[in-house]
């Protein structure tokens, strides 16, 4: 497999469509956004990822031009648009709330922009017409907001802001006040939608799996920065950060030192004498490092099990386990003291009966290929900035 | 002959007590409102209208005659007074939305923690009696008081002889003062309501902080602007006390001629008419106006 290296910055081949450069927002004492650069190319379904209070609202609301940066530069299509403000902008904003327009139909909601962009009335009754369809609500223009559902307002407020043909389009969490099937549901539809009309989309989201399921890239943020940014594969595959390995997914996190190599791994001795392979390339030249696993490359082994000679294994005692249908959950208590995080799927061991017990000796295994290495351990262990996210 | 048994209730026994008051809750609630209107509202008005088709004197006491003499007076001898009325009233309404507006868009969007206090400072002037207030107005606008005073003698924007009480610049001038609140408070309620997300959506697509405000922030605000002006409009229409205090016998409003009527010449059926004719008039003013503006807009 050849591994797609995460980029901070777009190769030049296709078209940048929004650029931010070294931006900063402060609020108060804090920065909310804290010196962000990131390009975003053209026709790219593109995710700011973080928790509550990172910075991924008030950079979108920056690129929006609800918000005006304290330092740095935004460009849209290689215009610089800082000090735009939002309505010169051709930028559109699907918000969190929807904000539809309570006095108006659905028809006059989602005609408000071509109306102040004076489009001639035959040419909005269709283009609104045609716009229904695409997010399959034909025959709704008489309605009011009040009279439809979330979901089909959430469908409203992309059209209202598609139907001017956006050269980016924003989503502040769309599918936030959805329910877990609508959800999902959604996320196809807008997918789909993206694909067809061919626009940028800036999408914000707290949801990993939200974001993985559409992006074609993702920046991970965390107080007012990305911590890294790529493809969903490249982001789970290969984290940099500790926060990114804890935010996407779930992850197993062994501290150890480089104690020599073989062939084409390194050997990182953990706390117990252990001794893991790590592809020598992941390394960087290192001596403390992390080593990290997912739980679903992890293998269970009984003790007289015959494990490949290639594999790392750690010893240990089944801690708990929980039975979730698809899966099993085991945490494994290893001998090292680190509690290992282990998915195995119900195939083999389908049966309650043929589980693995609380208490039984295993050996846990795993292939060195799908280990991966924190590159900055540091960024945990970096001040907490305060930051505030405007909802 | 056998002893009357208890009924055996088999099956299902019907609401219960509990159930039945329970149906009830919302006519108990409204019982003692309904009860204060019919008493106080219903009756009254009712007696009234009786009185306004008698005929007869304080001294030799009213019949009920079902004369429309009274009627006639009212519509032929106060044209004036009713005129000032509605002028006066709405002038003084359309000032205090001009005045109101930005001052309850203010608190609404920009008071931040400060709201409360604000609106306390709108409401403050209700910690006096009415009266009291007006009568400083008199004093305020007397032809020495500071008033005139700073804009003839010290701004010399006046000619010498200017005077402003007994005029009805004065009249209204109370009038705009005394009901600002009551224009104030609902524009707030109103205002208040509105999303900011819906200005940022405007600006969104393409509206102009002006664009936003006309197509979003002053739609959504009619149903404020309704009750501020009706609330406004129709006290000015039948207040007296700013017209006594501040005008003089030629800036006379309706509500004037009523209260003297009634408690000093003791014509009640003509009182009793021109106070039925002032309710009929702002009955259909304010059908009219809720038409204009919309009544779908005011009801969501």
């Amino acid at each position: 497999m050849v591994e797609p290296h995460p980029q901070e910055f777009v190769e030049p081949v296709s078209e940048i469509d929004v650029r931010l450069v070294d931006v900063v927002k402060r609020f108060g004492d804090s920065n909310a956004v804290d010196h962000i650069s990131l390009d975003v190319k053209d026709g790219e379904f593109f995710s700011l990822l973080g928790p509550s209070g990172c910075g991924k609202t008030t950079t979108l609301r920056m690129i929006g031009g609800f918000e005006q940066p304290t330092s740095g530069l935004i460009e849209l299509q290689g215009q610089d648009v800082t000090w735009l403000p939002s309505y010169k902008r051709n930028v559109n904003t699907v918000f969190q709330s929807y904000a539809l327009f309570p006095h108006l139909t659905i028809e006059e909601n989602v005609a408000f922009g071509l109306r102040r962009k004076k489009v001639k009335d035959a040419e909005v009754k269709s283009r609104v017409t045609d716009m229904l369809k695409l997010v399959e609500l034909p025959g709704f223009e008489r309605r009011k907001p009040n009279q439809i559902s979330g979901g089909q307002a959430q469908r409203v407020a992309l059209a209202r802001a598609l139907i001017n043909r956006p050269a980016v389009l924003l989503l502040d969490e769309p599918l936030g006040a959805l329910d877990l099937k609508l959800r999902k549901q959604m996320q196809v539809e807008l997918k789909r939608i993206q694909r067809e009309v061919g626009i940028t989309f800036i999408y914000v989201t707290h949801d990993q799996e939200e974001a993985m399921t559409m992006s074609d890239r993702i920046a991970v943020m965390n107080r007012g920065q990305y911590e890294q940014l790529g493809d969903p594969e490249s982001l789970y595959e290969r984290p940099q950060t500790r926060f990114v390995a804890g935010f996407l997914g779930v992850s197993n996190l062994l501290a150890g030192t480089v104690d020599g190599s073989a062939d084409s791994f390194v050997l990182v001795k953990l706390a117990d004498d252990t001794r893991l392979r790590v592809p020598a390339g992941l390394v960087e030249g290192k001596t403390e490092i992390e080593v990290g696993i997912r739980p679903e490359k992890i293998r269970m082994n009984g003790t007289d099990d015959t494990i490949p000679a290639a594999a790392n294994q750690l010893e240990g005692v089944v801690s708990d386990v929980s039975y979730v249908g698809v899966s099993t959950q085991y945490i494994v208590a290893s001998k090292s003291g680190i509690p290992m995080t282990v998915y195995e799927q119900n195939v083999e061991r389908t049966s309650q009966g043929s589980l693995y017990r609380r208490g039984d000796a295993v050996r846990v295994s795993w292939l060195p290929e799908h280990t991966f290495v924190i590159r900055d351990a540091a960024a945990a262990t970096r001040e907490p900035v305060p930051a505030k996210e405007i909802h | 002959m056998t002893a009357p048994s208890l009924p055996v209730r088999v099956g299902p026994t019907g609401p219960s007590f509990r159930q039945r008051v329970g149906k009830a809750t919302p006519y108990l609630l409204l019982a003692p409102g309904i009860l204060w209107l019919l008493i106080f509202f219903i009756l009254p008005t009712f007696q009234m209208f009786l009185t306004s088709v008698s005929t007869g004197s304080l001294d030799n006491g009213f019949k009920l005659t079902w004369s429309g003499a009274a009627y006639v007076t009212s519509l032929t001898k106060f044209g004036t007074q009713f005129e000032n009325s509605l002028i006066y009233g709405g002038i003084a309404t359309l000032l205090t939305f001009a005045i109101g507006f930005p001052v309850a868009y203010t608190i609404a969007f920009r008071g931040g923690r400060w709201k409360n206090f604000l609106l306390f400072i709108v409401i403050a002037p209700f910690f006096t009696s009415f009266l009291i207030r007006t009568i400083s107005w008199k004093v305020l606008l007397l032809d020495n008081g500071p008033v005139l005073g700073f804009l003839r003698d010290t701004l010399h924007l006046l000619p010498a002889d200017a005077s402003v009480i007994g005029t009805p610049i004065a009249v209204i001038a109370g009038i705009t003062y005394n009901f600002l609140p009551f224009m104030i408070l609902p524009l707030y309620v109103a205002l208040e309501k509105i999303d900011p997300r819906l200005i940022e959506a405007a600006n969104d697509l393409y509206a102009s902080r002006w664009g936003a405000f006309r197509r979003v922030t002053i739609p959504l605000a009619l149903p404020g602007i309704f009750a501020g002006s009706i609330l406004t409009f129709i006290p000015a229409l039948g207040d007296y006390v700013n017209a006594i205090l501040l005008g003089s016998p030629q800036t006379q409003m309706i509500g004037n001629v009523i209260q003297s009527r009634f408690l000093l010449l003791g014509d009640y059926p003509v009182a009793a008419a021109l106070s039925f004719i002032l309710m009929a008039a702002i009955l259909v003013a304010v059908s009219i106006y809720a038409r204009v503006l919309g009544t779908e807009q005011l009801t969501g």
